[in-house]
């Protein structure tokens, strides 16, 4: 019995050894071949459906829960102890001022940063080490920027937990996205339209000024919009430099205290009633509706001037 | 004979000027984010170093008792409840997170049709896109309740549920890093072994990913990296009771969850409480500084050269 | 007796360890057609560019010798060089129009160099378009974007953009190597007019078009100018063994 069985073994290491002429055994070995993969077709499917199932999710029962909330008074009123009466108003004000500060100078210090790199820096060690600090800043925790905005805005500066000291801090955060995505758009400019401008006579600056910066805008704007919806979720610095207190009213100037739409949803989430998170949920769905349109805003620009 | 034109003349001076002062100007502003590093480093040595002066450093790493918040003699800076909540966190994140965002990766670089990529890639830019707070909404309302329908022990505040939102948070950072790696894999090398037979699963098994596996692993590191320092969905739904364990049912607090608890409450800035938020952020800002430059080594000292 | 635009005096380049140019003097001629040719590699385009200093911009280059153009050492500290580009105007391998409107291509240049007033504009925009017989295909629309014109038509646009800026000496980088034979021969017809009013210098990589159009022709092999002439004499009577071998398609 185990003599036959032994020897059925020989036999079928010699026809797998042999397999290419024997075709009937060969077949059912590509079969299991293709069933493996066929297999783990389905696996890597479902893997990536995850993440759709459960955004699916997310959004469904978000709406499901904040939907009846979004009334004409959730955006004319201020927080408030009862739920009845609370609003998203300061939020949305806050929000708005904070992205009006922090868009133009992240914009601005972007950009230059990126076409100083791109355009103006020899290869020498001060390029290289700018680059080596903006890879890392870009893997710096929300949180650490945090405390930098809390001990250089808000104390050494004086500036309190306003909203100049949180956009500050916020511009610190985003700026690496900004940079990186300019310095990808300069570098894809085509270096016989640069050629053209200088063999006329224009100079380093004339050239990115009328040639580079026109050709990149399109890949600016979309990184600096990415950039600034990052900045429109972001809660944990802004917690840190102190823009969790009881807000009541929009901001006045860059110096008053303010409140901003995660924050609030943050407050909101922390309050026992259902009522509250109900609230959150409705919160949310104004936030994610900001953040979708400024993304297909990117995605469109992007889609439109790509070359 | 035509008089030749003269190419010494000076160009207006002001346009000289311009040209002189705009690349000074563009390298203050690239010299910020050098600025914004040493202030990061900075700020946290200084408050730390103070930290320190009170608390005996071996005390600090080997405590395992963290009470920052209580008065007087009652409170403890043992930091390693801190740390292990991060890591318990972490773990269960890179345990959602690395075979799905693998996998998602393998499946739009290598089997999905072009249509369906382009339907795919955007839902995972707007999943990389959703705020941590809304994650850790998610985390409270959905997931908390649907695990305890399982698990009627585990804790309303639990490390479990914190962990598998984070991991889901990161997966869009896993898939689409890793699907750049093995995308950018030579199709000619595909195409070998597709000559010599092989299946798909093959290919991407014994050709693609190994070719691709320093971008794929630097993938890993930065996307944990990221779930270290993730702060809203941790402070939300692991509660904040700084715990040295490794049982994910148990509530928990993270380094940034203390952080941000401190923050929060009524502390003033000479106190010891308040240097210990520098204390946990220079640790957390190690942890995240050693992985990113891992990261950064992992994909450039193995970079396959095609 | 021709005059002299161009005169060229020992001059050497080195990229990095590289000697790409080597002790090259040569003298070209005011209103008329030099072309330059030889195998690639062989240094006719970074010698082209070493006439309007294009080759400042690459890190690692050096020169040396001299090479004046009006009697004047273009690499004299003294000559600024946006001033020498526009006086030594540059057209390209590839037809690279700005994406802008066609106008806008042309009054790039203009603009440039300080030409805000809007009718001079006009009349030099119309005066390089008709310059580079591009005029009658472009003038009602002047507006469009130049990217949509067909490649033999960008290049000629190209011509009149670098033409707006009033140069003397104009240098072309193998300039229909990118076009059709139809386009191609409106450009060779179109440097035949040009050279009534511009020293033109011409790299090519086709000694046919170097026949047809050119009054002197220089070959270029390794760094070497091994061989400059009346394109005639060249053809016929090449005096060096190496020049004979290129240009009967021995090698290169």
């Amino acid at each position: 019995m185990s003599a036959e069985k032994t020897l059925s073994k020989e036999h079928t290491n010699q026809q797998t050894s042999s397999s290419l002429r024997n075709h009937s055994h060969s077949s059912s070995q590509v079969q299991r071949r293709r069933g493996w993969n066929y297999l783990f077709h389905a696996l890597f499917l479902l893997a990536t459906l995850v993440g759709i199932i459960v955004l699916a999710f997310l959004l469904f029962d978000i709406v499901k829960r904040g939907w009846s909330w979004l009334t004409p008074d959730f955006f004319e009123n201020f927080a408030s102890r009862l739920p009845s009466r609370s609003g998203f108003k300061a939020a949305i004000w806050g929000s708005l001022w904070m992205i009006g500060v922090t868009a133009p100078l992240t914009f601005i210090l972007g950009v230059s940063t990126a076409i100083y790199l791109e355009e103006y820096s020899k290869k020498n060690w001060l390029s290289r080490f700018i680059q080596l600090n903006i890879s890392n800043l870009a893997g710096v925790p929300s949180i650490v920027y945090g405390i930098l905005g809390l001990t250089l805005f808000v104390r050494i500066l004086g500036l309190g937990s306003s909203v100049l000291a949180g956009s500050l801090t916020m511009t610190l955060l985003v700026l690496p996205i900004v940079i990186v995505a300019s310095r990808e758009s300069i570098a894809s400019v085509p270096s016989i339209l640069k050629q053209a401008s200088y063999a006329m006579g224009a100079s380093r600056w004339q050239t990115i000024r009328h040639v580079v910066l026109p050709y990149a805008l399109p890949g600016v704007l979309t990184g600096t919009i990415l950039a600034l919806s990052r900045a429109i979720g972001e809660t944990a610095p802004l917690i840190m430099v102190g823009a969790v207190t009881f807000v009541a009213f929009t901001p006045e100037n860059l110096f008053s205290p303010f409140t901003v739409m995660p924050i609030q949803i943050y407050q909101w989430i922390g309050l026992p009633r259902i009522e509250f998170q109900q609230l959150a949920a409705a919160g949310i769905i104004v936030l994610l509706i900001v953040l979708l349109t400024m993304n297909a805003i990117a995605i469109l620009l992007r889609n439109k001037f790509q070359r | 004979m035509e008089q030749p034109r003269n190419m010494l003349q000076k160009k207006q001076s002001w346009r000289n000027t311009v040209e002189a002062f705009i690349p000074k100007f563009l390298l203050i502003c690239a010299l910020l984010s050098v600025f914004t590093t040493v202030g990061i480093i900075l700020t946290l040595l200084f408050e730390t170093a103070g930290f320190f002066e009170k608390v005996p450093f071996l005390d600090y790493i080997t405590g395992t008792t963290w009470t920052a918040l209580f008065s007087g003699d009652q409170q403890k800076f043992g930091v390693l409840p801190l740390i292990s909540g991060t890591l318990l966190v972490t773990v269960g994140a890179a345990v959602v997170a690395v075979p799905i965002g693998l996998g998602s990766a393998i499946y739009l670089s290598e089997y999905a049709p072009e249509r369906v990529r382009q339907i795919i890639k955007p839902i995972l830019e707007i999943l990389a896109g959703i705020p941590t707070i809304v994650y850790g909404f998610f985390a409270i309302t959905l997931v908390t309740p649907f695990l305890r329908s399982f698990i009627p022990q585990l804790n309303f505040f639990n490390a479990l549920s914190a962990s598998i939102v984070v991991g889901i948070m990161i997966i869009p950072m896993i898939a689409s890093l890793s699907e750049d790696a093995m995308r950018s894999v030579p199709k000619n090398i595909r195409e070998a072994a597709y000559g010599l037979g092989a299946t798909k699963l093959e290919v991407v098994l014994k050709i693609v990913v190994p070719a691709a596996l320093s971008g794929i692993v630097s993938s890993f590191v930065l996307a944990l990296s990221r779930a270290i320092g993730e702060t809203m969905i941790v402070t939300i739904a692991a509660g904040s009771n700084p715990t040295f364990t490794f049982d994910p049912t148990s509530t928990i607090q993270t380094m940034t969850g203390f952080m941000v608890q401190a923050a929060m409450g009524d502390i003033t800035y000479e106190s010891l409480s308040y240097k210990a938020i520098y204390a946990v952020g220079m640790t957390l800002f190690l942890f995240t500084f050693v992985m990113n430059m891992l990261a950064q080594y992992i994909s450039r000292r193995f970079k396959e050269e095609y | 007796m021709s005059q002299q635009a161009i005169s060229v005096d020992n001059l050497n380049l080195y990229y990095g360890q590289n000697h790409a140019l080597k002790n090259i003097s040569m003298d070209i001629d005011k209103n008329s057609v030099t072309a330059l040719i030889g195998p690639s590699g062989c240094g006719k385009s970074t010698f082209l560019r070493t006439l309007n200093r294009m080759n400042d911009m690459i890190p690692g280059v050096k020169i040396e010798g001299q090479i004046n153009i009006h009697n004047q050492n273009i690499y004299s500290d003294q000559v600024h060089v946006e001033m020498l580009r526009k006086n030594v105007g540059m057209v390209f391998q590839a037809p690279n129009p700005f994406p802008k409107s066609i106008y806008d291509n042309v009054a790039y240049g203009p603009r440039i160099h300080g030409l805000r007033d809007k009718k001079k504009l006009d009349e030099l925009i119309e005066k390089s378009l008709r310059g580079a017989a591009i005029w009658d295909e472009v003038k009602d629309r002047l507006k469009d974007k130049a990217t949509g014109l067909s490649g033999g038509q960008q290049q000629r646009l190209c011509i009149a953009r670098a033409l707006a800026v009033e140069p003397e000496v104009l240098l072309m980088d193998e300039p229909t190597s990118a076009l059709d034979p139809i386009s191609t021969a409106k450009i060779e017809e179109l440097i035949q007019e040009l050279k009534t009013s511009y020293t033109i210098v011409i790299v090519t990589h086709n000694m046919q078009q170097a026949a047809r159009i050119s009054d002197k022709t220089a070959f270029f092999l390794s760094g070497d100018l091994i061989e400059y002439n009346k394109t005639e004499q060249l053809f016929s009577t090449p005096k060096h063994k190496q020049t004979e071998d290129y240009i009967t398609g021995r090698f290169g």
